[in-house]
């Protein structure tokens, strides 16, 4: 008996061992990828890499300043276009939960949400870069606003469908017509949700590369024009980390170390509303 | 028939198949506290619930008969004007969790949009607390969140925000099933207050709270209105065999 138990001991501890050795492990590939872009990256940046264009080859220094200006303009483009269209529709989703169209459309954000990003580019090419005739910022935030839609959308349904209908029904029965209850309480009663869910998309698409090459192109040179082809961090990763000039490597190093911050901090904010305001996505 | 504010004949109500209210008739007198009270699942909130229109809510729930306040059918008039006329206080205090104490007040006029002037409003939201009990505690915090106060002051804020509308009549739906005994007597004290004003039908589990508070009571069963009397009449000498069955706890 005493032996039996000694071996249940032993394997109990064993598994405990495995489990806390597992969940150090998995911690690994993110402590080194951070090292080796801060050991490769921080060293580039410096006033003069945020305020200025890529240097033409042969020379030294120049910047990042377009591909940043870019990711800032095709980023604040597609929260445009995908923000309004995912909190409404994940309105519905959250309001509507029993009806057919929501089980179906609550499907496709699913299976969008898995769609490849180079799908996504490639069809937004034939869509808005073909008609139009031209790469543009605006078809690489189109791009971009489709990968949007399935987290906003579902992070507004899981928080909304989180309050009490008691909130509604409160709202309801003062005379409150349907509309200003889900404008006026149910929306900002799940603000921090809502909003958190957002930052986590920014996070996800600020790093997309894919979906960007057939649509934004990118571009050498400084440019607002969203109907012109334009530059973006991870477009100027893409090109430059596999040029074969040493300079252009520094350049991409710098770059990858700005959008790792970003991404890094974006995270961090999400994850200090998310528990200021004790929600969970 | 003018006396009454509101008056139901062969009302009956439904969720799906569930026939939930059958062929109540009834007729509640202006300024008066009615209590409602019977077993679990026996319609009592879900008639309540009509007479607001917060029923037609639920998916698949119908009505029929007519119900009026005074002479105008509830269900031909505008469901928003309806729920203007008559306020409602619900089982768990629901203030705005986004809302200041202020705006929690006067959230029937800011969330329909009416435009106030500022002072009239300041009065609108005094005048509704102190007649909740509310303002002493509050009048030095009331552009604190309403959440931030205890059980039974939310429950008294809801009530101040069914107040500040102006209502003919004020539903209360268990109002103090989730509040402790000491919250409970304060609501209590305050509906002898409130019927001066407006006209309270109070939906309740506790039958002392309905011998406590009420003028009449009205006794349902099963869906139907068994009884409807004189509250002291109802708990001393009930005519129906049923009510007395609940009363002296036969059945619960």
């Amino acid at each position: 008996m005493d032996a039996r138990l000694k071996v249940r001991n032993t394997k109990s501890i064993i598994f405990k061992s495995v489990i806390v050795f597992l969940a150090f492990v998995i911690t690994i590939p993110l402590i080194i990828i951070l090292l080796y872009i801060i050991k490769q990256g921080v060293t580039q940046v410096n006033w003069h890499f945020l305020t200025h264009v890529p240097a033409p080859v042969g020379e030294t220094g120049g910047g990042i300043s377009n591909a940043l200006v870019g990711s800032i303009i095709i980023v604040a483009l597609s929260s445009i276009i995908a923000i309004p269209v995912g909190i409404l529709a994940g309105i519905y989703l959250s309001e509507n939960a029993n009806t057919r169209l929501a089980y179906y459309s609550g499907l496709c954000v699913d299976i969008l949400q898995g769609v490849p990003s180079i799908v996504v580019g490639m069809v937004v090419y034939f869509w808005v870069v073909k008609p139009l005739g031209t790469f543009s910022a605006l078809s690489g935030s189109v791009a971009l606003a489709i990968m949007m839609l399935p987290i906003v959308i579902r992070s507004t349904e899981q928080t909304l469908k989180l309050l009490p209908d008691s909130l509604k029904e409160a709202a309801l029965s003062l005379g409150v017509p349907y509309h200003r209850v889900i404008l006026k309480i149910i929306v900002p009663c799940g603000f921090a949700g809502i909003l958190s869910g957002i930052m986590l998309s920014v996070a996800r698409i600020i790093g997309e590369t894919a979906p960007l090459l057939f649509t934004a192109f990118g571009n050498p040179y400084l440019s607002a024009a969203i109907t012109k082809p334009m530059q973006s961090l991870p477009l100027l990763i893409f090109n430059y980390a596999t040029s074969p000039y040493d300079e252009w490597h520094n350049l991409a190093w710098g770059a990858s170390f700005i959008l790792l911050m970003f991404v890094l901090l974006l995270n961090i904010f999400t994850k200090l509303i998310t528990r200021k305001w004790n929600i969970q996505l | 028939m003018e006396h009454s504010v509101i008056s139901a004949s062969n009302f009956n109500a439904w969720f799906g198949d569930n026939h939930a209210v059958k062929d109540v008739s009834i007729k509640i007198e202006k300024n008066q506290v009615i209590a409602v009270m019977g077993p679990s699942g026996c319609g009592k909130t879900t008639f309540l619930r009509c007479i607001n229109r917060m029923h037609e809510l639920v998916p698949g729930a119908r009505t029929e008969g007519t119900l009026k306040l005074y002479t105008d059918d509830i269900y031909t008039m505008n469901p928003i004007y309806v729920r203007y006329k008559i306020g409602m206080v619900f089982q768990r205090p629901n203030p705005f969790p986004n809302l200041s104490i202020y705006d929690n007040v006067v959230a029937g006029y800011k969330l329909n949009g009416l435009k106030i002037p500022k002072a009239e409003m300041d009065h609108i939201v005094e005048k509704s607390l102190t007649s909740a009990a509310l303002w002493n505690e509050v009048k030095d915090s009331l552009h604190k969140k309403g959440t931030f106060l205890s059980g039974g002051q939310q429950q008294r804020l809801c009530i101040a925000r069914a107040i500040a509308m102006e209502p003919e009549v004020i539903l209360f739906d268990e109002p103090t099933s989730a509040l402790d005994p000491i919250s409970t007597s304060s609501i209590e004290a305050l509906f002898h207050e409130l019927k001066a004003n407006y006209t309270l039908i109070i939906v309740t589990h506790n039958m002392q709270q309905a011998a406590r508070v009420s003028d009449k009571t009205a006794f349902f069963y099963l869906g139907e209105l068994v009884e409807f009397d004189n509250t002291r009449q109802m708990f001393t000498a009930p005519k129906d065999k049923r009510t007395q069955n609940y009363i002296t706890g036969r059945f619960s």
